[in-house]
């Protein structure tokens, strides 16, 4: 550890406060009984499908850039897709995704 | 009510416990591994709560002190809040005290649950919103302490395991879908986010992406306002 605890403490605090700036901007620009214009309702209802397709890419994000180029999670997203469709199991898709690439990157792509 | 709204949300974060005690565990264990106190995930885990951002704090904390660069750091990492905060203006209208937990506490998977699942009859919304959030906060909290505490005890090749996130959001991707009748939200998502990935690189595409998307979504809306219909 290079810094002080004063210094991690502020660094800390830094990150607490964007992160909280991100939350609760939206609901600060419009209150309760302030309705807002018709297109940002509408982005409401689209952004929400949107989001989720941009947190696949945010976690396969360095992955692609690796001496791999994303094949070992390529692997594993492929048989989460097919032991999704075939047990519609959440959780099991999770757990089977996540061991398989656990098997693959500490095996094989290494 | 309070313990009917405990008792009708307490399934839907079955998966998210999991999914956050692996996840919390590798990352209490990984700031251990790297000399931290139990204390700093307990903390940060609390206060943050926003788990790709405390994985990067950890690195944050291992380098040079530079407070201005982890605030505009989290605010990029973070941005994506934006899109959720618009989304459930209307949702969590109307829910008293509990708006500013609601908002305090709106993880990924918090959103997720409480932008596509609605409480069954007879429960309170607001309750229902707020025992979802609180229960995955309380999941988080847990499994980043008690991966911490376990990295003073035991060692395990956890390589890898950071992958459950990627699994979460493919299997929730996947959900959508199934639910959806339009899947070009989800399509336009998909590709804008992929397309700046490329352009922009790993460290710069979010910003980009997001405002990829909604332009995307704004210069077609007229033709996907009246075909897609409110969830």
């Amino acid at each position: 550890m290079t810094m002080t605890v004063a210094q991690s403490v502020l660094t800390v605090l830094a990150v607490v406060a964007a992160t909280m700036l991100t939350r609760f901007l939206p609901f600060l620009i419009f209150p309760e009984g302030k309705t807002p214009p018709a297109a940002v309702t509408y982005l409401g209802t689209v952004l929400p499908y949107a989001v989720i397709g941009l947190l696949v890419v945010y976690c396969l994000k360095d992955a692609v850039f690796t001496a791999w180029h994303g094949l070992p999670e390529l692997i594993a997203i492929l048989f989460i897709v097919a032991l999704h469709t075939w047990k519609k199991n959440t959780l099991l898709s999770i757990a089977g995704g996540t061991i398989l690439y656990m098997i693959l990157v500490q095996n094989f792509f290494r | 009510m309070k313990r009917k709204a405990l008792r009708a949300a307490f399934p839907y974060t079955l998966p998210i416990c999991v999914g956050f005690l692996f996840l919390g565990l590798s990352y209490g264990f990984l700031m251990r591994s790297q000399g931290f106190s139990f204390v700093y995930p307990l903390l940060m885990s609390l206060f943050i709560f926003a788990g790709s951002m405390e994985f990067v704090t950890v690195e944050l904390l291992l380098s040079a002190f530079a407070p201005l660069h982890a605030f505009l750091l989290a605010l990029m990492v973070n941005a994506r809040h934006l899109f959720y905060g618009l989304s459930m203006l209307q949702k969590y209208k109307n829910t008293g005290w509990k708006k500013f937990y609601l908002i305090f506490g709106m993880c990924d998977e918090s959103f997720s649950i409480n932008c596509t699942v609605a409480p069954p009859e007879g429960v309170d919304r607001g309750w229902f919103m707020f025992f979802v959030t609180l229960l995955n906060h309380i999941y988080w909290v847990t499994g980043a302490t008690a991966g911490a505490l376990l990295g003073y005890v035991i060692h395990f090749d956890t390589t890898g395991i950071e992958f459950v996130m990627t699994a979460l959001f493919v299997v929730m991707f996947l959900n959508q879908w199934e639910e959806a009748k339009d899947h070009r939200p989800a399509l336009v998502g998909l590709g804008c986010s992929l397309a700046c990935l490329l352009l922009f690189g790993s460290s710069g595409f979010i910003v980009p992406a997001m405002a990829l998307i909604i332009l995307s979504f704004l210069l077609t809306r007229k033709t996907f306002a009246q075909e897609v219909k409110a969830p």
